[in-house]
């Protein structure tokens, strides 16, 4: 009991912030893994980064708005992803170029809208929550969007599953088993678009890539077959956002005495430390031999 | 110069057993090719006809017209920039025909059933995709929805790896497959569509002398127990001199079709270059010998640099490979 007590610190699950944070937590986590994965298979891991930078931009806005930083956060990954859509024919080069000048601008204007409601508010609580997050203090009003952005992007993922695991493979395999390649690209962009959106809002928009990216990361060398990756994954986001919330928790009690760590920060320790564990045992696994000429 | 693509009035006697027609070259009428099947039994797979590709403003492809018919194997001759990737890409549909057209088994516009093996294919190791996922993606990877798994499907698969000498492989990683391994796998998935015609971009780049046979001998075999017809590009005509039924041979953008004997001759590929070429046989192996750089009029014609590589050839390749 004593155990359970160290680790659970005492109304850690009568708390309501902490049951709802969990519960999203978890949803939010889930949808991640599986978006993740797959933006790490098709080399979207930096379009997922880049949607970060954008959504800070979106966040800040909102709260100088005063309304909710997920619709900021939608708003602009949303329109982030229309105009990398429409980057995609640019060529490589030029398309690195106009991304990498587009990210520097939407941070900092950011940083002038964080500044605006700073000094509006007298407080900076606005620019931790929208870059670092907090997701003890996401309300339940948040729910409807939760929802309005997960499940689509898991809808897209298990619709476009197959085409878009063999895009991965090889873009030209896939245009030439019939795959409508820009189709399935744009619906995946919307996808992965809509979970850093909540990973946003549940970790920080500046941190929103480690949950989407990180235990994808980490799930690839713990199977061979995609399905069971996604669900590694899933299993290490689950964990980490769970865990996260229980040391944030317990942070209370740890100096300063009475102010809580960040929970953003756990989470994407944890993250971090699946990550470092999983490849180390891959390095340390054998690589597959040549099994001689298949004949 | 002559024009080496203009196709030579179409002969109704019948005569000549190639649709394709030898360029410049007068109709000897002799099918060289090894195979005895009467071509009158076989069908048409592949009919393209006076094909024109510009992309980007250049002119790529300009009036290419060969055909190939069931079980053939054809050998899509020519240097880097010469449009081989270019004309494999049209016959699959992606890329847009300006001039003539192209067409699979008869069936003009509907999406033809084409199996294809892309030139690179550079995987990372950790991808969790094994190779009868790769497989199984040969199947259904068009299709919508999440996949199901069935004993059917696994069958199938399994079925197909083993064609290939790969049913071995079907649980590693595809990223971690040696280059030859690769090859296999992806002719598998190739042929999991159930394909009439397979179309390979440099399917023996980066492969070792062993595995380059492997891989001939593997598709000879293919095209002739399944009847496919399959057309591979290489820049170098040797390995394919045995079992090769066709030559679509691919220079400044025109072409030398027809017959492998009645292409890969010094008047036929002389008046395809627009200037002098020899073509030498020396122990089974054949050197294309392209005059020298005063009669390029690009870069992009230096021919596979086959002299110099006579010894380590150690029997005729015709009786060879099999």
């Amino acid at each position: 009991m004593s155990v359970l007590h160290a680790v659970f610190a005492p109304g850690f699950f009568s708390n309501g912030p902490v049951q709802a944070a969990l519960v999203m937590g978890a949803v939010v986590a889930l949808v991640c893994a599986p978006v993740g994965v797959l933006a790490v298979l098709r080399g979207q891991a930096f379009a997922g980064h880049a949607f970060a930078d954008i959504t800070s931009t979106g966040g800040s806005a909102a709260v100088l708005l005063g309304i909710s930083p997920v619709l900021g956060f939608a708003a602009s990954a949303a329109a982030g992803a229309a105009s990398m859509e429409g980057l995609g024919a640019r060529q490589r080069g030029d398309r690195d170029l106009v991304t990498g000048t587009v990210l520097g601008g939407a941070l900092g204007l950011s940083a002038l809208l964080l500044y605006l409601s700073t000094t509006r508010q007298g407080t900076s609580g606005a620019t931790v929550s929208v870059l670092f997050g907090s997701i003890f203090a996401v309300s339940a009003a948040n729910w409807p969007w939760v929802l309005s952005l997960g499940l689509p992007a898991l809808a897209v993922v298990a619709a476009a599953y197959r085409p878009l695991l063999l895009g991965s493979v090889s873009p030209e395999l896939a245009a030439a088993r019939g795959v409508r390649a820009r189709l399935v690209s744009a619906m995946y962009l919307g996808a992965l678009a809509a979970s850093v959106a909540l990973s946003a809002l549940t970790i920080g928009a500046v941190l929103s890539t480690a949950l989407l990216v990180g235990p994808a990361a980490a799930a690839l060398g713990l199977s061979s077959r995609p399905g069971r990756a996604m669900a590694w994954a899933g299993a290490i986001a689950v964990v980490s956002v769970w865990a996260g919330i229980v040391l944030a928790y317990d942070s209370y009690s740890w100096p300063p005495v009475g102010r809580g760590w960040p929970v953003s920060f756990f989470v994407v320790a944890l993250v971090t430390a699946f990550y470092a564990v999983s490849r180390a045992g891959v390095r340390r696994r054998p690589r597959r031999q040549p099994a001689g000429r298949g004949s | 110069m002559p024009d080496p693509t203009l196709p030579a009035p179409a002969t109704p006697t019948g005569a000549a057993p190639a649709g394709a027609l030898p360029i410049g070259a007068v109709p000897t009428g002799a099918d060289a090719g090894r195979r005895t099947t009467p071509p009158g039994q076989r069908l048409p797979v592949l009919d393209v006809e006076g094909l024109g590709v510009r992309l980007g403003g250049r002119q790529v492809l300009s009036d290419v017209s060969f055909h190939l018919c069931q079980g053939e194997v054809a050998g899509l001759i020519g240097s880097n920039g010469a449009g081989k990737t270019t004309l494999l890409r049209a016959v699959l549909g992606l890329t847009p025909v300006s001039a003539g057209h192209v067409s699979v088994a008869g069936s003009r516009g509907r999406r033809p059933p084409v199996g294809y093996v892309p030139q690179k294919v550079v995987l990372d190791p950790d991808l969790p995709i094994r190779a009868r996922d790769l497989v199984q993606l040969g199947q259904d990877g068009h299709r919508w929805g999440l996949p199901w798994p069935s004993a059917a499907k696994r069958a199938a698969t399994e079925e197909l790896l083993a064609g290939v000498g790969a049913l071995h492989l079907a649980d590693a990683r595809v990223g971690q497959l040696s280059g030859g391994e690769l090859q296999r796998v992806l002719v598998a998935h190739a042929l999991a569509g159930g394909p009439r015609l397979l179309l390979l971009d440099e399917p023996l780049a980066n492969l070792d002398l062993r595995s380059a046979r492997d891989t001939v001998a593997l598709l000879d075999c293919i095209a002739r127990q399944q009847g496919i017809a399959v057309l591979m590009s290489t820049h170098d005509v040797n390995p394919l001199m045995g079992v090769m039924d066709r030559v679509v041979y691919l220079a400044g953008g025109r072409a030398a079709t027809g017959p492998t004997a009645d292409v890969v001759r010094s008047d036929v590929l002389s008046s395809l270059y627009g200037h002098h070429v020899d073509v030498l046989h020396a122990h089974g192996r054949v050197i294309v010998s392209i005059g020298d750089d005063a009669h390029r009029d690009d870069g992009c014609d230096a021919v596979p640099a086959s002299a110099g590589v006579l010894a380590d050839e150690p029997e005729p390749s015709r009786s060879g490979w099999r």
